[in-house]
């Protein structure tokens, strides 16, 4: 502000990224080290033998475990489907409701507040009892579905629809768009900035589930990347530990390169409205 | 381009009334001004027209046609809004382009149109840039550039110069009246701005209470204003406004305060003794040293003119513009000319012409 360098604040900052930083970097380095150096409790700061690890569970994962690439390849599906699919029905409701007049559309409102305070672990019993009903259990719908109802992304996209000027809804009702175009052309690109920020949190949301998932499929082909962690420790006596560490840094890498890559645009739809 | 007819049309908010019978009809290529204060129900007006809004009971008419029941994609009617409303992700090209799109016209005459209307309102170098990137009197362009390109049957506009800045007020205002005429498009202009009303219309339609209360030719809206809220509401600084009553068998008025003033258009076949509201405007009351004392409170120098704002000896105010040389410093004795006098009745506001 006044050009000299604020030590105090820089010093509390940098105790913060040390505290932020410090178990990421031992996770790292202790899946570089030797599985008996670390069974022994001889954790090393500094990386060990190589990255060598990393191809090895990537393609062989550990005892009792699928390939780590099988276990990604499958959160990141979840994650995507629940992040894609939440966006969709809460952007088409949230529509719906902030911008038609139609019967109860107050108790829809309503009713959609309501789910806020079931969210999945209140409800586990029923909804499984629901997707054991369809025959779901153990397929991918019957994993990723019961996690895209999303009250929460539907009252912030209601208020974002309802920030956006009356002028402009009229505008294109002049200019002849439809209610289908108008949600395309206008109001998506519109809400482009928001949506972007709002896929960064489902995503990271969806990849971090691990009730429902641990629940809903016991086959193993559909073992999430988090599962299959938890899996790895609890397989027996002789847990690799380094094997468990790089697959934890793995799992990891998707949601920080999400939180990266969507970064600008996660800010600016937090901060600013483009209207 | 097209005629627009109104008839009987009325809308009201839940049981609150707005409009109260609104009855209007415009010639093709024909200009008209609807002005009055806030919450008179102008902009209503405007968007039942559009179509933004349903009325409660009336017709309108664009080309014979009815059209109260259509939506406002289908009225082919262009509106240009106070605050633009340009598509904030469009560049200006797109913006200008989208009306065109949804309606399925070819690549190339979208092309043509918009570069025709760009041309025309100097925004061709601007195609590319996006709204933000615009000044107030760019974006205003666009929003007109949006409404001219689709060719429609009728302009709407919804105070479209209220959000800039004097000197680009009256620059846009001229380039509107001179657009308009180039174009011949039948248009409704909504504002509160009298300068604006008196310069771009080619009539002038005086809402007051969602009633229409004049409809006539600015000059004649100025210079036989219909009831006395015109009188007030039309010219700057306002009419003076003194009570009085109908004297001399009605070729004379008494006012309250003393002098008989005879009437210079003829006599009024009401009774003597009727209550009068006499109307008289700052610019045409003249200094006469026979006249009334007015005891001056404020002077404001506009330049050319002074108005003088001062009270008559019975507390009564009376503004007065006189050319800049000719303002007193604390008092003067003022006449009113017959000639320049406005006759309203009293009791009901209406102007009193001689019978």
């Amino acid at each position: 502000m006044n050009g000299r360098t604020d030590w105090t604040a820089h010093i509390v900052l940098g105790i913060g990224v040390a505290l932020f930083v410090l178990p990421v970097w031992l996770v790292f380095s202790a899946s570089t080290q030797d599985a008996a150096m670390i069974g022994r409790g001889e954790l090393s700061f500094i990386p060990g033998a190589g990255l060598d690890i990393y191809w090895k569970v990537l393609s062989e994962g550990a005892p009792g475990v699928a390939p780590v690439w099988h276990l990604l390849l499958v959160s990141f599906g979840m994650a995507m489907s629940i992040a894609i699919g939440k966006i969709t029905i809460s952007v088409l409701s949230a529509y719906a409701i902030a911008f038609f007049r139609f019967p109860f559309r107050l108790l829809c409102f309503w009713m959609i507040f309501f789910t806020l305070m079931l969210p999945v672990e209140v409800r586990i019993i029923p909804t499984y009892a629901v997707m054991a009903g369809f025959g779901l259990i153990n397929t991918f719908t019957g994993l990723t579905m019961p996690l895209i109802a999303s009250a929460t992304a539907t009252l912030l996209f209601r208020q974002t629809f309802l920030a956006i000027p009356d002028e402009l809804v009229e505008a294109a009702r002049m200019d002849g768009a439809g209610p289908l175009r108008f949600l395309r052309d206008i109001l998506l690109p519109v809400s482009a900035a928001n949506i972007a920020a709002l896929f960064v949190i489902l995503f990271v949301y969806g990849w971090n589930q691990y009730l429902w998932p641990l629940l809903v499929a016991t086959d193993s082909r559909l073992d999430t990347i988090v599962i299959g962690i938890v899996k790895m420790i609890g397989a027996d006596t002789s847990v690799e530990w380094n094997r468990v560490m790089a697959t934890a840094v793995l799992a990891m890498l998707p949601p920080v390169a999400v939180v990266v890559l969507m970064q600008h645009w996660f800010v600016k739809g937090l901060t600013e409205g483009d209207k | 381009m097209a005629s627009l007819k109104l008839t009987n049309l009325r809308k009201s908010f839940g049981t609150t009334p707005v409009l109260h019978g609104i009855d209007l009809e415009l010639a093709s290529g024909e200009m008209l001004v609807i002005v009055g204060a806030s919450g008179c129900g102008k902009s209503t007006l405007l968007r039942l027209v559009a179509g933004l809004e349903e009325p409660t009971a009336g017709a309108i008419e664009l080309d014979g046609k009815n059209v109260a029941n259509l939506d406002p994609a289908q009225r082919d009617i262009a509106m240009v809004f106070q605050n633009y409303a340009l598509y904030p992700h469009m560049s200006v090209f797109d913006n200008m382009a989208y009306a065109l799109k949804i309606r399925g016209l070819s690549k190339q005459d979208i092309a043509t149109r918009v570069q025709e209307t760009a041309d025309m309102l100097g925004l061709g170098p601007l195609l590319a840039r996006k709204p933000r990137q615009l000044s107030g009197g760019q974006r205003q362009r666009v929003a007109m550039g949006r409404a001219i390109v689709r060719h429609p049957k009728l302009f709407l506009f919804d105070e479209p110069l209220s959000n800039l800045d004097a000197t680009l007020r009256v620059s846009m205002r001229a380039e509107i009246k001179r657009l308009q005429r180039r174009m011949a498009v039948t248009s409704l202009y909504v504002t509160h701005d009298q300068v604006e009303a008196m310069t771009l219309g080619d009539r002038l339609l005086v809402l007051h209470q969602g009633r229409a209360v004049q409809l006539a030719t600015p000059m004649e809206v100025f210079e036989r204003p219909a009831n006395i809220y015109v009188a007030g509401f039309i010219g700057a600084p306002a009419m003076n406004f003194l009570p009085g009553a109908l004297s001399h068998g009605g070729t004379a008025v008494t006012l309250d305060i003393g002098p008989v003033i005879p009437f210079a258009d003829g006599k009024r076949p009401e009774p003597d003794g009727m209550k009068l509201t006499i109307g008289i405007r700052p610019e045409h009351v003249v200094a006469n040293p026979a006249g009334l004392e007015l005891q001056v409170d404020l002077l404001e120098p506009l330049g050319s003119e002074t108005v003088i704002i001062g009270r008559l000896s019975d507390g009564t105010m009376l503004s007065v513009k006189l050319p800049k040389a000719e303002a007193p410093a604390e008092r003067m004795n003022v006449g009113f000319p017959p000639a320049q006098l406005h006759v309203f009745d009293a009791a009901t506001g209406l102007r009193l012409d001689p019978g």
